[in-house]
């Protein structure tokens, strides 16, 4: 159980590979406008920096700043304060059409009076690449994302699908040092998003360029990405890979906003070595990992995800976290079984059950039931 | 009964406004053309006779001021253009939250009538008159100096007299270009002017089209400006026929010549439609 660290400390990620310049580097930038009369911070203090030849994800609620800093990284808003680098190098009053990096828009901003063809060259032609070296480049970007033989049409002519790839194609052929996309698939219905998922990520290791990707969906950064920053009201809550955003969430906020997460607190009775015990009702006990910041007393609010939770009618033994409930409900979900268990307390606690043997559920509505978890699957938030 | 009343319903709409059309612009057409082939005069009546020197006379007579005509409605509409495109782009881009009260001072001065407008242009360009007074006072221009009677006096007034049939279509193109876009441009490397000239340009060029085809035509017939504003030598095919109508009482020269400027003008718009209104030429606009 000492390899278990928890609490505020851990949400530091490690930093990009040492010794390499971060491809992109924000640095304590802060933005702020003035809209109604009223002076509105959209980002208030974010500092980050992303490797070269990451996928990284910027994920937050709507109006939690994450646009406003892609944008500030594209160069289409100036930062209030801090410093913006590009491979080191101070750009924070560089406009746009200067910067080596290339974004795909939300809505793909493609030229609806040109064709496919001209959109994907248009970069091109503005950097005065030869006709030749245009005319292979665009055929080689069309060739990656599937469009060849489509050069012809125009963007109305086409299905969102194809638009988004036109974009990806637009951005990608100028070879930039950072491609930022902001929601690009956020148009798309459930299937196709799924399946250009993968497909994106296919395109980023082939081209091996960095990736600075702004999503609201946690499953899509969750999937894709090789870091994520999770962010709200105009803050990083969170900078981790997504198995530690998922398994560690640093705060409440982010246990919240990243898959199911049950929320509970309780207070300190004693603290043993590495592990502090919980007094939560009367006849439960929860035992969580203890950084030594933690002191009996204290109250102390901790999450647990649903699938880690056993459901069990008798009490189990060993030395787990055990807690007593009814449950609520029973929800058949194909793969598995979920359970709202209502605690002495009245907090409900979401149970995930694997359906690996057969359909036959442990518990029925209105049973009592006692619930258990490794002490390592639940830690204090701050 | 109500599928006879669906079948019907379309016919119901188009009814008023297709009367309408009928009495007072094809049965008008129609006299036209006829009387446009007739000879005789006001006094002994006139017959049909399939005379149709007087298109060979009209024409004749007065090709001067067909041509006069079409060039002034051309320079008005290029002045148009020139005045009215940053004026729409400027609402539509920097316009914010106002944007509907700039547009409705553009239109403000049009709620008074056209002729009174015009009257005030020569009020205010006379020889001797606010504009022009101080300064041959002070000795600025010459005593002789003038702006009325001529060229420029009439094709000002009818770029004035127009102008807002030019900037609304213009402004509703350029309000239609997705802001994204433009920043996309400018992602792709394009500077400010390079996003205009291959982006906005071209993207407000079905606007241009649809302002010069509401100004051209109504510019080139006109004759309310030339009356007002002009003289002897900047009369324009529109005072020929008014004239010949309520003066000469020529009825036939009058309707050969109305049917040969519309002859001309459609002529000249769908060429103009043909070289300009397709996609291609956005296309090649962009490269």
């Amino acid at each position: 159980m000492t390899e278990i660290q928890a609490g505020p400390g851990a949400a530091v990620a490690a930093a990009p590979v040492s010794g390499d310049v971060p491809a992109i580097e924000l640095d304590n930038v802060v933005k702020e406008y003035v809209s109604h009369g009223e002076v509105v911070r959209a980002v208030k203090g974010v500092s980050l920096a992303i490797a070269e030849g990451e996928f990284f994800s910027l994920l937050g609620p709507s109006g939690c700043g994450k646009t406003t800093n892609m944008r500030m990284i594209a160069g289409f808003e100036d930062p209030t304060q801090g410093v913006v680098r590009l491979h080191g190098e101070d750009v924070t009053n560089v406009p746009p059409n200067k910067r080596d990096i290339n974004m795909v828009f939300q809505s793909y901003a493609l030229f609806p009076h040109m064709n496919v063809w001209d959109n994907v060259a248009f970069g091109l032609r503005r950097k005065k690449v030869p006709d030749a070296e245009i005319k292979r480049r665009v055929g080689e970007i069309l060739e990656v994302v599937d469009l060849v033989g489509r050069e012809k049409r125009r963007p109305k002519e086409m299905s969102g699908g194809q638009q988004q790839r036109v974009a990806l194609a637009r951005a990608l052929v100028n070879r930039p040092r950072a491609l930022l996309l902001d929601e690009p698939l956020g148009a798309l219905d459930l299937k196709l998003r799924q399946a250009m998922q993968i497909e994106l990520k296919r395109i980023q290791r082939e081209v091996g360029i960095t990736f600075v990707y702004v999503t609201h969906d946690q499953s899509e950064a969750l999937t894709m990405s090789d870091r994520i920053a999770v962010m709200n009201d105009g803050l990083v809550e969170q900078l981790a890979e997504p198995r530690e955003i998922y398994e560690r969430p640093a705060s409440k906020f982010v246990a919240g906003f990243i898959g199911t997460s049950n929320l509970l607190s309780g207070t300190v009775q004693q603290v043993s070595g590495a592990t502090a015990v919980l007094a939560l009702g009367q006849s439960d006990r929860i035992l969580i990992p203890s950084d030594g910041t933690l002191s009996a007393g204290q109250t102390v609010d901790l999450t647990v995800r649903p699938e880690k939770i056993k459901i069990a009618k008798d009490r189990p033994e060993g030395d787990l976290s055990v807690v007593r409930g009814t449950v609520a409900e029973v929800v058949y979900l194909g793969t598995s079984n979920s359970y709202v268990v209502v605690l002495g307390d009245g907090a409900e606690i979401t149970v995930f059950e694997q359906n690996a043997h057969d359909s036959t559920i442990t518990a029925e509505r209105g049973d009592s039931v006692w619930l258990s978890w490794q002490p390592w699957h639940s830690y204090a938030l701050r | 009964m109500s599928r006879l009343r669906a079948a019907l319903t379309p016919y119901a709409l188009i009814f008023p406004g297709g009367l309408w059309l009928a009495i007072f612009f094809v049965v008008p057409m129609i006299v036209m053309l006829s009387l446009s082939l007739q000879s005789g005069s006001v006094e002994d009546g006139y017959a049909f006779t399939f005379n149709w020197h007087s298109y060979a006379d009209g024409l004749a007579n007065y090709h001067d001021q067909i041509i006069r005509s079409l060039l002034y409605g051309l320079a008005s509409t290029v002045l148009q253009i020139v005045i009215g495109f940053p004026v729409a782009y400027w609402i539509a881009f920097k316009g914010g939250r106002h944007k509907s009260v700039y547009l409705f001072l553009l239109l403000l001065p049009f709620l008074v009538s056209f002729v009174l407008r015009t009257i005030s242009w020569q009020f205010l360009l006379s020889d001797n008159g606010i504009l022009l007074g101080p300064l041959k006072d002070i000795g600025l221009l010459p005593e002789g100096f003038r702006v009325l009677a001529t060229p420029f006096a009439v094709i000002g007034g009818l770029a004035y007299n127009f102008l807002p049939f030019m900037v609304l279509p213009m402004y509703v193109a350029l309000e239609r270009i997705d802001p994204r876009v433009l920043e996309a441009a400018q992602d792709l490397y394009a500077s400010r002017f390079q996003t205009f000239l291959r982006v906005v340009l071209p993207l407000s060029l079905p606007g241009v089209f649809a302002g010069v085809l509401m100004t051209f035509v109504p510019a080139t017939s006109d004759y309310v400006n030339a009356s007002v504003l002009g003289g002897t030598n900047t009369t324009m095919i529109g005072n020929v026929i008014q004239n010949q109508y309520l003066v000469t009482q020529d009825y036939p020269t009058a309707s050969a010549l109305s049917f040969t400027l519309m002859a001309l003008l459609l002529v000249g718009i769908f060429a103009y439609a043909r070289a300009l209104g397709t996609d291609d030429v956005l296309e090649v606009a962009a490269r």
